[in-house]
């Protein structure tokens, strides 16, 4: 069972994605995982095939122990997860009644389109999928659809992840990050003329899905410079502050309704725009469905919050533990601004930085967020 | 198209990328990033949406005119009729 938090303690697996036999490759989606943080689609790191399904659908899961064993090609079986016992005796889930295909990059099954949390309460109540109209993208059932069919009209239910359990699973990282973090803050202003132009002309020749958001642009350029700031790209845990080898930036994604999770891109640096500006459509999309895989929530180095379209200039945001930095962007405002030697009206965009002083220090940090300027007053370096 | 197909054309779509929406409560001259609380990425895959659907392209200079409904269908419906 991964870890998807510092706070979380345990997990619920729904539902497995493969059975012994099948083979896997690094990357592939093999169980989903109930937390308060949602369902979390779980991946497999190595190539090989599933030996043991160690853990049962339904069963509550402590964080690292293991879930299945997965035998390497022409070695012996390894355990998917940081524990090497298992924990409990279990049994494979029986077979469901329609073939398990394999998920859609969403989280979805292909044949019967439903979300993990829709397919676990139908299975629940015994629940043909087949026989439900489903509410979501492309007719996909979401839980709502199926308590609507099975207990009448469920007041307040809503397509996404579960609120009220994100509101608890915030609650208890936010207040152990002001609790244990020392935080401190910067905030830097400057004119952001050159990536909003630059962004114009790249816009102005593609057709509407090939074009980029200042969004992107903002990210590549935190991801960029925290390669050359290690103190401020890693996890800080018992044992102290390790800086990771790569960055994996974080986007803190608003719910609807309340509630915000902060998912990661992997490699972050190393994406070219167009590439990255996929991904975080992606990510978004899928955030806001409830469905994040184990490692987007758990690998994420650094973190970027971005309230600028709510109309306020700065952020103070708080630091996602066991991350020690975020970096927060304010809207873009139309400001008087000493533009060569005279007073003009200028695009000024004010971005923060919360760092944690038992990794970093302010003199760093202020250097870094001139490198973030420094990089979006270059674009094309981006 | 006339401006009613384009306003039931930009609801659909928007159902679809925000299926936790309800883009018909809301006025067409009401702002949807204000009364639906969708974003950039919310409205960048609102025009991605339509110019997959209809064929059409929509400059970047004109998104600003698709965070309303009534201005999207007046948009879709001038620029699909000629």
């Amino acid at each position: 069972m991964p870890s998807l938090g510092a706070d979380m303690a345990a997990g619920t697996l729904v539902e497995w994605l493969k059975e012994p036999g099948d083979a896997v490759e690094h990357g592939d989606i093999i169980a989903v995982v109930e937390t308060d943080k949602g369902a979390i689609e779980v991946e497999v790191f190595e190539d090989g095939t599933i030996g043991e399904l160690l853990v049962e659908a339904g069963a509550s899961v402590p964080v690292g122990a293991p879930l299945a064993k997965i035998k390497a090609a022409g070695e012996a079986i390894a355990e998917v997860g940081p524990s090497p016992a298992p924990t409990k005796a279990v049994s494979p889930q029986p077979a469901p009644e329609k073939p398990v295909v394999a998920p859609a990059k969403i989280g979805f099954q292909s044949e019967t389109r439903a979300s993990p949390a829709a397919r676990k309460l139908a299975r629940e109540r015994n629940i043909d999928l087949t026989s439900i109209n489903g509410s979501g993208p492309e007719g996909a059932i979401q839980l709502a659809d199926l308590e609507a069919a099975s207990k009448g009209p469920a007041p307040g239910a809503a397509p996404g992840p579960d609120l009220s359990a994100m509101r608890r699973a915030i609650a208890a990282a936010m207040a152990r990050s002001k609790r244990e973090i020392p935080h401190y803050y910067l905030t830097h202003s400057f004119e952001i003329s050159q990536a909003l132009d630059w962004l114009d002309r790249y816009n102005a020749g593609r057709a509407p899905p090939e074009r980029l958001i200042l969004g992107a642009l903002l990210f590549k350029a935190v991801a960029l410079t925290l390669v050359e700031f290690s103190e401020f790209n890693g996890h800080l845990d018992n044992e102290g502050y390790k800086a990771s080898g790569a960055v994996h930036l974080g986007s803190a994604i608003a719910i609807r309704g309340g509630g915000l999770a902060a998912p990661c891109i992997r490699n972050t640096n190393t994406l070219a725009l167009p590439e990255l500006m996929a991904k975080l459509r992606d990510l978004v999309t899928r955030t806001r469905r409830g469905q994040f895989r184990s490692s987007e929530i758990s690998d994420g180095t650094a973190t970027v919050s971005s309230l600028g379209e709510r109309g306020v200039e700065s952020l103070l945001p708080i630091i996602y533990p066991p991350q020690v930095a975020i970096i927060g962007f304010g809207s873009i405002v139309q400001r008087p601004w000493a533009h060569n030697d005279e007073l003009a009206v200028r695009p000024v965009l004010t971005t923060t930085l919360a760092g944690d002083h038992r990794a970093n220090d302010g003199h760093r940090g202020a250097l870094l967020l001139r490198q973030v300027e420094a990089l979006l007053n270059d674009p094309e370096a981006l | 198209m006339n401006v009613s197909e384009s306003r039931a054309i930009v609801i659909e779509e928007i159902e679809k990328i925000a299926p936790d929406v309800a883009p018909v409560s809301i006025g067409d001259d009401e702002d949807v990033r204000e009364a639906l609380d969708l974003d950039s990425m919310d409205i960048f895959n609102l025009i991605a949406a339509l110019h997959q659907r209809l064929g059409v392209d929509i400059p970047d200079a004109d998104a600003a005119k698709f965070v309303t409904i009534g201005t999207a269908a007046e948009w879709l419906a001038e620029h699909l009729d000629s």
